[in-house]
Parts: C-alpha cells; structure tokens; sequence
C-alpha cells in the first residue's frame, strides 16, 4: 500500500465506524466524549478537559422514528440526526452541545430532553448582535455556563491555562486545514471531491493534534507528486454541507474540481482564527465576533456575495455549486441576495438540493453533467 | 340604537388611520420604519417615527385574498416556496408595491426583535440589503433555562441602549427619556388591557367570539404605544363584561364546545375556518394571543423590559410552553384543542408533537390537528380542515358524554 493510500486510511479509519471511534477514545484515554451539534462549538472547551468532542451532523439513514417529533420539511440534516439519536446511536457520549443558531436546531434541542434524555444536552445561543462588546460579553456567559458543565461531566476543573493551550491545538489545526484547501485546488487529479471530503469530515471525529499531524503529512506526500495540468473545470461550493458522498463523486466523474468551499460542514470552520488576548473564553467569544459569511451569524450587510465573488477570482473558479440544504431557513433566504450578484458578475452558478438522505442521485447527475458541460 | 361607538368601530377606525398616517407621513418626507410584531415599540414611538407592520401587513393581504401575485414575486427573484409566507409576501410586495390591501410606504430604516423566530433576522435582513436601509437588530435569545438570565438581561439592554444610539443618528435628534417614560407606561397598559380584555373569553359561556382576537390583535401589533389602543381594549372589555352581566355569550345559538387553536390563523381561510367551527358551536376561546403581547413591566424598569421582550412564549423552553398552553386550557375551560401545523412556522411545528404528546394527558382533552399556512393558500385543503374538525366534535361529545354519566347525569357546564 502506497504512502498516501495509508494516509487515505487513516482519514477514513473513525469514519468507518464512529461508535468504534468513541469507545476506542474511552478504552485508551480514560476520558469522555462530548457530541457538538452544526454549526459552531467551542470545541476547544471541551479538548481543554481532555475529551474528544465529535460532529454530529446527521448521515444516511432509514427514517422511522423521527416523525414522531418533526413534520416532512425539517432539514435532513436534523431529521436524520434525530432518528439516529432515537435508534441509540449516540447513547456512548456522555453529552452534546446543541447551538440555537436558527428556529430548526431551538426545537431539536427541546426535543433532545424528551427524546434522548440518556444523553445530557447542553445548549448555547450565540448572540446575533456579534459586533457589539456586548454580545461577545453575554456570549462568554455562555461559554463559561460550556465550562462548568463540561467540568461537571468530567468531575475536574478546567483552568484558563487548559484552553489556552486548546485554542493553540485548534489555531494550528485552522492554518493547516486551509493550507489544505490551497493544496486541493493545485492537485484535484490526486485530491478528488471524495478525499476533500474525507480529509474535512475526519477532523470531527479525531483528536485535533493528531488531525493536524496527519495532515501535514498528507499535505508533504501530495506536494512530492508533480502536479498535472487540470483538464476539467473547477468550482466553488457553497451551503451548508455536501452529501451524501454519492453526490461528490458526481463531482469526479464531471471533471469539476472543488477548488475551494463555503460550506458550514467545511471551510467556514477554518475561516477565522481565535484572536490573541488574554482571557481564553473573551477569546473565544471575539472569535463569533470576527467570523463573517455564514447565513447562520447576522449580517446585515450581506457580505456573502461579496466573499463568493471574492473566492471565485482568488481560486480562479469557473463557477459556483449553491449545495442548498432543502428546507434550511437562513440558506434559502441568502440564496437570491447572492445569486443576483453573481449574476451580475457573470459567474455561472448550479442550484442542487441536498438531502442527505437521498436514496438516488440520478436527478442531481443530469444537473452536474449539464453545468459541466456549459462550464466548457 | 344607541349613537355610542363600539369596539370594533373603533378599531377599524384606528387602523385605517394609522395606514393613512403612514403614507402620508412618508410623502411628506417624514421617516417611516417597518418593524417585527413584538419588537419594542417604545423607542420608535418616543422618537415619534411612524411604524408600519410587515407581518400584519402580509396577513390583511392574506385574508383579502391577495397573496398569490406577491409569492409568486417572491418565488421568482429566487425565494423558496418553504419559506416563510409572511416574509415571501413582503419581500414580493418590496417589489410590486401594490397590493389588495392598503399599501404602505417602503421604509428608511427596520426594526427587528427575533423574540418570535430566528426567520425574522433573515427576512429583515434581506430587507435591509434590497433597500440600501440600517437594520436595527434586538436580539433576544431563546430561553433554554425557565429564566431569562441576568447574562442575557444585560445583553438585551446593551442592545436597548444601542438601537436608541441609533435612532438619535438615523433621525438627528436627541432621545426625549421623559417621553420614553411615559411611551413605556402607554405600552404597558395597552398590554395590561388587552389581556384583561382577552382574559375575559374564560367566562362560560365566552361573550368573545375568539375569531375576533384575529382582528383586535392588529392593534396591538400596529398601537400599542399609543392611547387609542389603551381606549380600544378598555371599551371592549367593558363591552364584554356587559354581556358577561346579561348572561349573554358569543354565539346567538349558543357555544356548545370551547377549543383551544394553536398556531397563528390561516388567514386566506378565515371565513371558512370560522363557519366550519360555528356549524358545530365551537367558539375558539383558547389561544396563545393573550400572552404574545402581554409586555408587562414596570415604566422605567428597563430589567423587566428586557425580561417581558425575552419571556414570549415561543422564545421559553418546551417544558414552560407545554405548562403554557396546559394552563390556557384549564383556564379558558377548553373541552378540545386544534393545532395548526402551520408550514411557515417551524419555530411553532418542530415543537408541536411533543408538546401534543405532553398537553393532552395534562389536561385530558382531546385534539386534531389540520396541515395550513398563514399566508399561502396553496398549503391548505378546506376538506381536511372539515374531516377533522368533524373527527374533534365526535371526541368532545364523547367525552362530555362520559363526563356526564360518570356525574350521574348531572350537566356539565
């Protein structure tokens, strides 16, 4: 087995089975394991008391139970997440955090209590009003509420010095993931939508050192390869989240490069850094504060647009992919503020649905293959 | 006949005026602000800014019929069908600026308070980026905990202070807190009114036809700040609490059962929801109206009202909505309930299962519920509406009838 195909393993090794991933994490370190609900959480709270936090954002699955608490126009996403929660999947955390950032994830957090009320949750509201000192004062209020419940399950305190060193782990983990996005652009005939993927959904289920370790190598085997000129398109990505994998291989099999994303489940978590400071969790907080571009983070001066075209001349993107997460709220009213400034700037743009839990992706293939073809 | 104005008169009088104001200031160059339904109306109305309301503009145009040529303007610039139908027709209207109902002027700037739905910030949002217009933002988290934390207090004024910043460079002017004081105490008793008048649907049988809190609430939304409002309510539950004397109930035919509705009305079938109820001598008594603009809070306390914004129901934790509606069941003496799985409103469905699951043992009523829309007319089919509403009779009369023999006979009132 080559270098890099060890390297692929080793990205798909917790994804494979994620429960096995849990209790490996349990058996060998001692510690718990802490679910953390889209979009945004401040993992580093919880690396900082020794735990994993994992990513919790649903996957492809039967529904049978979950319509006892959400009618048919709930996202996938929580739909698919709920039913699994009901089945036990997650009954190996020993909590999750849920963020209120939109009307959808309010209820499931209301609904977690009565529908798995083995696994503890523990919410968070991020205030909208982000540029204000004091949204981020109120928003450390929540982080440190993070703190003590977390410190609760893990029966030990959890010191300014433990998140600070966190805040650094993850600091270096961002820088690393977006030297990744870079590398991606210059190799899509070595790093394929699937392993772009891969590489962004296996840092929600490993610990974050080790994550960046293993990119760093991914990255230092890939640049060894001499990079082949591209043949196909490339595109930018932009949504919520692109699954289920099916749909990426589409990507492949139309020659369009993803050369770099504006997904919730991807590079917006790497956007911004947490700045330097003194107190971690102010930090933290200033960190929402800074973080621009996402339908979930109030702005009222509607950057998005302005970021996508910005994106589309720096990556030198052929087009944009708009993944709309059908039934998402905060997605749906973004898209024709945005969609008409593309427009404007002649960016050709692909609208697709995402469900996750698409049984075929026969419908989304002629879509590709049509834009595919009017990118040539 | 008595030459006395009644209620209702009064009602549709102040309406029409402040419709009329609106455009009239707006033409004489006046600033005109479009606000969210349980926003604070404190500030803009001591600053004397004529305030006009989006959601209670889309539902006049629903129930006049005319919301289809808006959604599909809506739809057309690229807004989904799954969203919201107050907002679709709004964000249409931005465009037509004509409609079956009264127009209104395109405002110089918005406010917005997110204590009923995150889908408000978008919608307002959206509304700011299309009109080049500030967005005044008052963000309210929701209340996973029974309280509104002090945290979240402190958060809520930061903000209270910063909208009037806000105001005093949109309009120039400084910020008169001895008017705000009195605006405030206006407020809070238009509230303090309303919900008696409201409150006053408990009797047996109810002298309100509770259709008619679908009309009186514009009121509250669009006046609350102003004395009118206060008049209105004082008139009506005086009104009421004449019938109340005289025996007299809502229905000439009699209220042979009293629901509960939850949701807010489908307004393109309001007239038809309401006959259908009526054939069978339901009167809707029950309702989470009462409480969405029941803003009570000392004037000059401004702790309270940060906590009387915050503390909405839609913006509390299921167990507090499920006590909520457990508690206006009992009180308003509701024998059923109809939930309204509204498909613009996820923040009142994604809850609506459980909260059936938990209300129904509590109170041992029985409920249906109906798939509509607020708005959108295309969502909702008069023949369900009916079967169910049918089904609901046949397990009320069930169950009084059990009640009745399990009393020896005895009428239950």
């Amino acid at each position: 087995m080559s270098k890099f195909d060890q390297l692929i393993d080793s990205f798909r090794k917790p994804l494979s089975n994620p429960r096995g991933t849990v209790t490996e994490f349990k058996k060998t370190t001692g510690g718990k394991v802490v679910g953390c609900l889209p979009p945004y959480c401040p993992e580093e709270i919880i690396h900082a008391a020794g735990m994993l936090p994992v990513g919790i954002w649903g996957g492809q699955t039967h529904l049978s139970k979950v319509n006892t608490y959400f009618p048919a126009f709930a996202c996938s996403l929580v739909q698919t997440t709920l039913e699994l929660g009901l089945r036990g999947v997650y009954d190996d955390l020993d909590a999750v955090i849920i963020p209120s950032a939109c009307d959808t994830l309010k209820c499931v957090a209301q609904n977690w209590k009565a529908a798995i009320p083995q696994v503890p949750m523990i919410p968070l509201v991020h205030p909208q009003n982000r540029k204000l000192q004091a949204g981020i004062k109120y928003l450390q209020s929540e982080y440190e509420n993070i703190r003590s419940q977390v410190e609760r399950i893990g029966g030990k305190r959890i010191t300014d010095a433990d998140i600070t060193d966190s805040i650094g782990v993850y600091n270096r983990h961002r820088r690393v993931m977006r030297d990744f996005v870079l590398l991606a652009a210059t190799y899509p005939n070595v790093i394929t939508p699937s392993i772009r993927h891969l590489i962004f959904k296996s840092a929600y289920f490993m610990e974050k050192s080790k994550h960046t370790e293993l990119v760093q190598d991914f990255i230092r085997e890939v640049r060894q390869q001499s990079s082949i000129t591209w043949q196909g398109r490339r595109v930018i990505l932009t949504g919520i989240m692109a699954e289920p994998e099916s749909l990426l291989e589409l990507f492949n099999e139309y020659r369009l490069a993803i050369v770099d994303d504006d997904l919730a489940h991807e590079s917006r978590q790497y956007r911004v850094d947490v700045p330097d400071g003194n107190e971690p969790l102010e930090r933290l907080a200033t960190a929402w504060s800074n973080f621009e571009g996402c339908s979930l983070a109030f702005d009222p001066g509607k950057k998005r647009g302005a970021m996508l075209l910005d994106m589309v001349s720096t990556s030198q993107a052929d087009g944009i992919v708009v993944c709309m997460m059908k039934f998402c709220d905060p997605e749906e009213f973004d898209y024709p503020i945005y969609y008409e400034q593309l427009q404007t700037a002649n960016i050709p743009v692909l609208y697709l649905e995402i469900d996750q839990n698409l049984n075929s992706v026969e419908q989304l293939r002629t879509r590709i293959q049509g834009f595919a073809e009017l990118l040539k | 006949m008595s030459d006395k104005i009644t209620s209702k008169q009064l009602l549709g009088q102040l309406l029409q005026k402040h419709y009329d104001e609106a455009l009239e200031a707006k033409k004489r160059g006046e600033l005109v602000a479009w606000s969210t339904s349980i926003a604070p109306n404190e500030f803009c109305e001591t600053m004397g800014i004529h305030v006009v309301y989006p959601e209670n503009h889309a539902a006049a145009i629903g129930a006049k019929g005319g919301a289809i040529p808006l959604l599909e303007t809506a739809e057309g610039l690229g807004y989904s069908v799954d969203l919201c139908s107050y907002a679709r027709i709004n964000l249409g209207y931005i465009k037509t600026l004509d409609c079956v109902a009264d127009n209104i002027p395109l405002p110089d700037f918005i406010i917005c308070c997110n204590n009923i739905c995150n889908t408000l910030i978008k919608w307002y949002e959206n509304i700011a980026a299309q009109l080049s217009i500030p967005m005044i933002m008052i963000d309210v988290p929701f209340n996973h905990e029974r309280q509104v934390t002090q945290a979240r207090v402190e958060y809520i004024k930061a903000q209270f202070t910063e909208a009037i910043g806000m105001l005093e460079k949109i309009t120039g002017k400084d910020f008169d807190y001895e008017r705000f004081y009195e605006v405030m105490r206006i407020s809070a008793e238009s509230c303090r009114y309303w919900k008696h008048a409201m409150s006053l649907a408990q009797q047996v049988p109810s002298p309100l036809n509770g259709f008619d809190i679908f009309n009186y609430m514009a009121l509250i939304v669009c006046m609350r700040g102003k004395q009118g409002c206060i008049d209105t309510f004082k008139l009506l539950s005086e009104e009421l609490e004449e019938s109340i004397r005289q025996g007299r109930g809502a229905f000439k035919e009699g209220e042979k059962h009293r629901i509960m509705w939850e949701g807010i009305a489908c307004w393109p079938y309001l007239g038809h929801n309401f006959k259908t109820l009526k054939s069978y001598g339901i009167n809707m008594v029950g309702s989470t109206y009462p409480d969405a603009w029941a803003l009570l809070y000392e004037p000059g306390d401004l702790d309270a009202m940060a906590r009387a914004y915050s503390s909405i129901v839609n913006n509390c934790c299921l167990e507090q909505q499920v006590e909520y509606r457990t508690g206006v069941i009992k009180d308003f003496r509701c024998d059923g309930t109809i939930y309204h799985l509204n498909r613009s409103c996820k923040i009142m469905d994604f809850l609506q299962y459980e909260q059936q699951r938990q209300i129904a043992p509590a109170t041992n009523v029985p409920f249906i519920s109906f798939d509509g829309d607020q708005t959108d007319p295309r969502n909702f089919a008069q023949a369900q509406f009916e079967t169910r509403v049918q089904a609901l009779v046949e397990m009320m009369e069930e169950q009084k009838k059990a009640a009745n023999n399990s009393q020896g006979g005895v009428e239950h009132v």
